[in-house]
């Protein structure tokens, strides 16, 4: 039977503030799963701490709230233990890229075949409202009680730098386009990562969604205004054609320079894609050649209650 | 015939191969049919620091070192001045005689407590802070010299072999020493080059002029050391025996125990299993295609437990493996793998805290932080071996443990035992059972993760299975794992949790929970790696008719209060013998027990503890002239 898009839905109540960019995110995911056919028993949705972190149980696959900053390491190792499943993990850009920077950086060396989600509102809505790591120096939200006294983090060029393949932005209003980049991400094969501009209405009274759509720039002329653009609609080339250092010295660099265009204009779409590293399932079947077709999670490891695993040739190695 | 016990012990700057030279020793001793008993001893420090090897060799089962050094083998000066005292009185020092003029001073490895304490004792018997000078102790306590200039050996050898190249070979002195050694005590050289060809396999011409080195040192030491007392001929063989290091007895459990995936971040003592375990991550599986061990290893202790966790799910056996400070980092996922019910294994070897502590050194400190390891209130099991061979099966058990009771297990190992080279029994794999408990295969109808059962544990699906959907989450959750602040879900859910600690009391069959060593007036109550030299101690008292009890704990959580209870009714002074300073397994038996602990035997030096100290302390208390708190301090 044909699933529908409700199948995806769970009955979870969702407590999220009326208005929040999450909403968005969570139907993006949804209508990627269903379009792609995803079974919902072959996918799970890994999520963190924070808002964004209750993602998981709002989507109606396995779903795997983890811990603040832990994602990646909880997805990464059920990925590699079930190579069959589809991995999504979200989480906030606090999560992702404070307490979890760490576990950023690490995974775009893996290239392990997932997607990594950050809702990116540049504030902790969960406790309240302080910095994180996405909000700009000298910018003060509204429960701050001084302006923020630290420089931001840029998403894009971390994952750029860090070795994600494939490395793009999304808007949490344009929830079709969002949907698209879900899809393109989860196709990806290597580690795939979106950075979803998501204005949290309560506590980021400077990134609102009105600002997002340039309310403020404006004029009386009725030209459009938008802060959000999207590269596809630009010359922009974000994909690695082929192995060879200056085009991927090229579309790296290309990838980091756009990450910095901000204030009036915000690029949205692909930075950069790369196919060609080597995802870290092939470089596992370097070393053992059968990990796809025999991967840990569908491993026997017994036979009628006794081990199966045979080590008497290190054992007889032993022998005195 | 009189029965040997004979303790060699070989030293040498780190990097020197005081490493290879101990094993082509241990490996040359058990073809000959004896046990072995090897301990490592090394700072954190990758070259120029001072390692030393001992190694006991008896033609009887042996479980520890003892004080006493029956031959020393030293090829720097270092090693003379640390362990110049404990040459036994009928032992020996093989040295280089190139090094009898050397000073202290000159040795800039020696610390200055160390050389403090030795100048002042030279000062005292009126000898000079040189080598010969601690030398001369040693011959005045009855030991032999046999001194050989290391460097006219390899001359003499080069013209002999017609072979320029051997003249400068220092890297050779380890084999040298061996050799020598082997041809002072008489012992065959047929073995010794078979070693040499074993250890150098992958490189056959190092093999060959190492045999060279050896069969001249051999009969070096053949045609020129005389008088000594030990001569170890070839006996008979034990069946079944191997000789094994450290960390194998887990490696090789988890191989067995169908462990796929293992995460870890490189720390003393622990990583040698994870790198043993990604050398042989191929496995052969019977009348199946190969296995295999996924190896990763992760950023940080953090992400290795989330990833063991998100393996875990899955339904693969995953496990880490780690030491006291990267434990401390993995605590908070510990908890999550408590509240979400995910059966996992953490093999803790630990070492001497706190911080950073001797980070190359033994220590017993971390039991009381695992039993306490994680925030909030969650069920877990704290499991500790004894030995190596014990090790191998409790690892397979551990596993069972986890999958039966879902619930994470932290299987306590540490430096004494991951540094040790001994012989035993051969494991024996089908002696391993393999229980996944409520691990389902297919699910059928509806599904809850949580459901509450007659016996507290859930059905488990795993991560990609079908019809097998769940949720978990660190929040308090309801049966489908969706999160839940009801204060009713909340009461039922904890309880459920916590149930499995009394489940796990009474599935978990006696002798796997507490092993006793026989319960006397005096009784010793212990756990991990001080079994070897408690049961050795008990032996040498009981040769004198001397008898002392001793229950090993080897479930320390939950803690089997009944059982210890029934088993030390009659037992009337009891002693609690641990490597650490607060007495950590006394303090966990009184909670439980509520009785009071007579004696401490303790040793927090980093030093694992000898059998020789452990009879003299224990005489000491049954002659009642110990103090409450006796604190052991041998070793260099």
């Amino acid at each position: 039977m044909a699933l529908k898009l409700g199948d995806y839905k769970t009955d979870v109540h969702n407590d999220w503030c009326p208005g929040c960019g999450d909403f968005g995110i969570v139907n993006a995911l949804q209508m990627a799963l269903y379009e792609m056919g995803i079974e919902r028993d072959k996918a799970t949705i890994f999520s963190g701490i924070g808002c964004s972190g209750k993602t998981s149980h709002f989507i109606n696959t396995y779903g795997v709230h983890t811990l603040h900053g832990r994602v990646l390491t909880f997805a990464q190792g059920g990925k590699l233990a079930n190579p069959d499943m589809t991995v999504v993990a979200v989480g906030g850009d606090g999560d992702g890229l404070g307490i979890g920077a760490g576990h950023f950086v690490a995974a775009g060396r893996r290239n392990i075949d997932m997607t990594y989600i950050i809702f990116d509102n540049g504030v902790y809505g969960l406790t309240k409202g302080q910095a994180s790591p996405t909000l700009k120096l000298g910018e003060k939200t509204k429960s701050l009680p001084t302006p923020n006294t630290n420089s931001n983090v840029n998403p894009i060029g971390l994952a750029v730098a860090s070795g994600f393949t494939f490395v793009a932005r999304g808007y949490s209003y344009d929830v079709r386009h969002l949907k698209d980049l879900i899809i393109k991400a989860v196709k990806h094969k290597g580690l795939s990562f979106l950075d979803v501009l998501q204005p949290c209405p309560t506590y980021n009274d400077i990134n609102t969604r009105d600002w997002y759509a340039g309310v403020d720039l404006a004029k009386e002329s009725m030209e459009r205004h938008s802060r959000i653009y999207k590269l596809e609609d630009t010359q922009f080339d974000p994909t690695v054609n082929y192995a060879g250092e200056v085009e991927v010295n090229e579309k790296l660099s290309q990838a980091l320079i756009k990450s910095l265009e901000w204030g009036d204009k915000i690029p949205t779409g692909v930075f950069y894609q790369n196919e060609l590293v080597s995802p870290y399932s092939t470089r596992l079947i370097d070393k053992i050649p059968n990990y796809l077709e025999n991967p840990p999670a569908k491993q026997i490891i017994s036979n009628a209650g006794l081990p199966n695993t045979d080590i008497s040739k290190i054992l007889d190695s032993l022998d005195v | 015939m009189s029965s040997t016990d004979f303790t060699w012990l070989i030293g040498g700057p780190q990097g020197s191969g005081v490493e290879s030279g101990a094993n082509i020793f241990s490996k040359v001793c058990a073809q000959m049919g004896y046990q072995i008993f090897g301990k490592r001893e090394f700072y954190s420090n990758i070259k120029g620091e001072h390692s030393y090897f001992t190694v006991r060799v008896s033609d009887e089962n042996i479980h520890s070192n003892v004080n006493d050094v029956n031959l020393m083998v030293s090829f720097d000066a270092e090693t003379i001045f640390r362990h110049y005292d404990e040459i036994s009185s009928d032992g020996g020092i093989i040295y280089d005689s190139e090094l009898e003029n050397i000073t202290t001073d000159r040795v800039r490895t020696l610390d200055t407590p160390f050389k403090d304490r030795l100048h002042k004792l030279l000062e005292s018997k009126n000898k000079p802070f040189t080598i010969a000078g601690v030398l001369e102790l040693a011959t005045e306590k009855g030991a032999k010299l046999y001194p050989v200039s290391f460097k006219s050996l390899l001359e003499h050898l080069s013209e002999e072999a017609d072979n320029p190249r051997l003249r400068g070979l220092v890297r050779m002195y380890n084999v040298i020493g061996v050799s020598l050694t082997l041809g002072l005590i008489k012992m065959s050289s047929t073995s010794l080059v078979n070693a040499i060809d074993d250890i150098f396999s992958k490189k056959p011409q190092i093999a060959e002029i190492n045999k060279q080195a050896a069969n001249y040192s051999y009969n070096y030491a053949s045609d020129n050391f005389e008088n000594f007392k030990y001569n170890l001929t070839e006996i008979s063989k034990q069946p079944d025996t191997i000789l094994v290091q450290g960390h194998f007895g887990t490696s090789l459990g988890k191989m067995v125990a169908g462990c796929r995936f293992q995460a870890y971040y490189p720390i003393t003592p622990a990583s040698d299993e994870s790198v043993y375990l990604e050398s042989n991550e191929i496995l052969e599986i019977e009348n199946d295609r190969p296995g295999s061990t996924i190896v990763i290893q992760t950023e940080d202790e953090i992400s290795a437990m989330g990833m063991m966790i998100g393996a875990s799910l899955t339904g693969t056996r995953s496990s880490t493996s780690t030491s006291g400070p990267g434990f401390a980092l993995m605590t908070e996922a510990l908890g999550w793998a408590g509240i979400n019910e995910v059966p996992i294994v953490i093999t803790l070897y630990q070492r001497s805290g706190p911080s950073t502590g001797l980070p190359t050194r033994h220590g017993q400190d971390d039991l009381l932080f695992t039993v306490f390891a994680g925030c909030g209130d969650f069920p877990k099991i704290v499991y500790a071996s004894g030995d190596i061979e014990e090790s191998f099966y409790d690892t397979g058990n551990c596993f069972n443990y986890a999958d039966k009771f879902q619930i994470p297990v932290i299987h306590m190992m540490d430096k004494f035992l991951s540094s040790s080279v001994v012989t035993c029994k051969k494991f024996n794999p089908k002696k391993i059972s393999i229980d996944r408990g409520k691990l389902l295969d297919k699910v059928e109808g509806e599904y809850k993760r949580f459901a509450f059962t007659d016996d507290g544990i859930s059905p488990r699906s795993k991560l990609g299975m079908d019809n097998g959907i769940f949720w978990n989450t660190g929040d308090e959750s309801d049966e489908m794992g969706h999160i839940s602040e009801d204060p009713q879900i909340r009461i039922k859910m904890m309880d459920k949790r916590m149930s499995r600690l009394d489940l796990a009391l009474e599935s978990i069959p006696i002798n796997q929970q507490v092993v006793s060593f026989e319960v006397h007036d005096y009784t010793i109550i212990s756990w991990g790696s001080t079994k070897g030299p408690i049961i050795d101690a008990q032996d040498m008292l009981k040769k004198e008719g001397i008898d002392i009890g001793f229950i090993q704990i080897k479930l320390l959580h939950p803690f089997p209060t009944e059982y210890v209870k029934s088993l030390l009714k009659d037992a009337k002074v009891l002693i609690d013998i641990e490597a650490n300073h607060s007495g950590q397994l006394g303090k966990i038996f009184k909670q439980n027990i509520s009785r009071d602990i007579d004696y401490h035997i303790l040793k927090y030096t980093g030093r694992g503890m000898t059998s020789t100290e452990i009879y003299d302390s224990l005489k000491k208390i049954v002659e009642n002239k110990a103090a409450k708190r006796e604190v052991l301090s041998h070793g260099a």
